[in-house]
């Protein structure tokens, strides 16, 4: 396997993270669910200019993280291949908006500039933040914790076998490349003239085996509910933390805490 | 009872696979399927557990047709171990994925996991118990894949090559297993030892036809009928 092959490889391993035990894994997964939706739609409330009032939100996932005994580095490196396209979004910014906003010395930056690095950040930090739920979470509780909340079976079905299908996808690629090399020997990569064939061939295999693991689930039961999941119930202590998970958000959108701390040192 | 009644199959844009195939299988009865490659044994098991539907003929599950309506009572019935092990188990942990049906079928999780480690006891798998499904070997995989299906509890059970990929050690276990349960079994094979070691009757499948039908012994010994399919003696009847 090449590096983007093992990088594909193991973004489909989340499950061994997602059974560690850490006070965040044993969490009920509705409070995660929720603390992370919210921590979602606070960080894109930001306005794009809004910098520094961005920048302190980092503090959750960074806390987070730490408690769950997950490295943040594990993150980015599962990661690094979505990474980029995310931190894509705002490229072209600084092109399109030039007005200067901030002046360093004797450097001006554009608005442009801010925005696309806020855009950067906005991405980065609900990558995160996802990433830290599903690597502290069976997916399966999530999917419960879901159902619970009344989203339509339909959908979260369709979740679960997104996901699974990410898994076995990437399985599949791996063995089709490694298939290709021992019969390509000292090729570099996939020659750009099997690509067709090559995705062509990935997606009927993996969607072949996805049916029949969706077959396999049905016959041992699976009627879109989730009482199989394992489900940790919501406690006193669930309450507290997606309480004051939500009350940091509030806190740090409200009130521009970077100057309050600069204030502090001044 | 099982009963196939002049059914007709054929996979989308392709030819009839399974061609006005009738027979019936008594409770408990142990049979042994076996054909040539393509020859349909795997489209059998399918249409049997409603993944498939066929386009003429009626299949019966205990006076239960497999159709809509009944669908998943046939299916709490059957036990299914798959051809490939990698799509049988979808959980993270093998511990897991035997807990999965029987929580389905609403059994409380104290009384579930007793099945679970009477099973793996059983097979003595126990050490497979938390290992992660991506993380063991194929036969491993298989090992498991047929233990999830014991924790179940069907009143039936279809596997479709359960000893390809065991080593000799694990093969026996799973030929002593099959032969303790008491359950309704359909067992597809190209191991025709195996065939003859757990299976009472044969059916023998040519081109979607029943070719014979019959007792094992009548049959694995038939060394003509064999050959014109494909197959050889099973190896214990085989002078050297
Ligand atoms: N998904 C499919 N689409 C189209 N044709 C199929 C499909 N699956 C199987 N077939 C065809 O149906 C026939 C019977 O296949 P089946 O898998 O039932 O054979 P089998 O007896 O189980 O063989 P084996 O011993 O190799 O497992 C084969 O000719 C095969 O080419
Ligand atoms: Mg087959």
């Amino acid at each position: 396997m090449n590096k983007m092959e093992k990088a594909l490889a193991e973004l489909g391993r989340m499950d061994e993270l997602a059974m560690q035990e850490s006070p965040v894994h044993k969490l009920n997964a509705t409070a995660k669910l929720l603390s992370t939706v919210f921590y979602i739609l606070t960080v894109m409330s930001f306005d794009k200019y809004d910098l520094s009032g961005i920048i302190p939100m980092l503090l959750w996932p960074v806390f987070m993280y730490q408690m769950s005994g997950i490295n943040i580095r594990t993150c980015f490196y599962k990661l690094r291949i979505v990474l980029p396209l995310v931190m894509a979004v705002g490229i072209f910014n600084p092109l399109f908006d030039r007005e200067p906003m901030l002046q360093i010395g004797s450097i001006t930056i554009s608005g442009g500039v801010i925005s696309m690095l806020t855009l950067m950040l906005k991405g980065v930090f609900c990558l995160m933040a996802s990433f830290l739920l599903v690597a502290t979470t069976p997916f399966d509780s999530i999917c419960a914790s879901l159902r619970r909340m009344h989203v339509p079976s339909m959908l979260v079905t369709l979740l679960l076998l997104t996901y699974r299908y990410v898994g076995v996808m990437t399985e599949e690629l791996a063995i089709m490349t490694d298939a290709y090399h021992l019969r390509a020997p000292g090729q570099k990569g996939i020659h750009v003239s099997a690509w067709g064939s090559f995705l062509g061939q990935l997606l009927l295999r993996s969607m072949d085996r996805a049916q029949e693991l969706y077959a396999s689930m049905l016959l041992r039961g699976y009627h879109q509910h989730f009482h199989y999941a394992y489900h940790i119930p919501f406690r006193g202590k669930d309450a507290a933390y997606l309480i004051g998970s939500c009350a940091f958000f509030v806190l740090i959108k409200w009130f521009d805490v970077s100057q309050l701390i600069g204030g502090l040192f001044v | 009872m099982i009963e196939f009644d002049k059914v007709n199959f054929a996979y989308e844009h392709g030819e009839t696979v399974i061609n006005d195939l009738s027979f019936r299988i008594g409770d408990g009865e142990s049979v042994g399927l076996i054909g040539a490659n393509g020859a349909g044994k795997s489209t059998i098991m399918k249409l049997l557990l409603g993944l498939l539907a066929p386009q003429s003929g009626r299949i019966l599950v205990d006076e239960l047709a497999v159709g809509k309506k009944d669908l998943e009572a046939v299916r709490k019935k059957l036990g299914f171990v798959l051809q490939n092990s990698d799509n049988q188990m979808f959980m993270p942990t093998v511990f897991e994925d035997m807990m999965f049906a029987p929580l389905n079928y609403m059994i409380s999780r104290e009384e579930a996991e007793k099945r679970v480690h009477g099973v793996l006891e059983k097979l003595g798998l126990q050490y497979l118990k938390y290992k992660y499904n991506h993380k063991i070997s194929g036969g491993e995989k298989r090992m498991a894949a047929i233990a999830t299906v014991l924790a179940m509890e069907p009143e039936a059970i279809l596997m479709d090559e359960p000893t390809s990929a065991l080593d000799p050690y694990n093969r026996r276990i799973v030929i002593n297993t099959i032969k303790d349960l008491t359950q309704t079994k359909i067992i597809t094979s190209h191991d025709l030892d195996m065939i003859m070691d757990t299976c009472s009757r044969v059916i023998l499948l040519s081109d979607g036809q029943i070719a014979a039908d019959g007792e094992t012994m009548d049959i694995l010994s038939n060394r003509e009928l064999l050959e014109a399919n494909h197959m050889e003696l099973p190896l214990s009847l085989q002078k050297r």
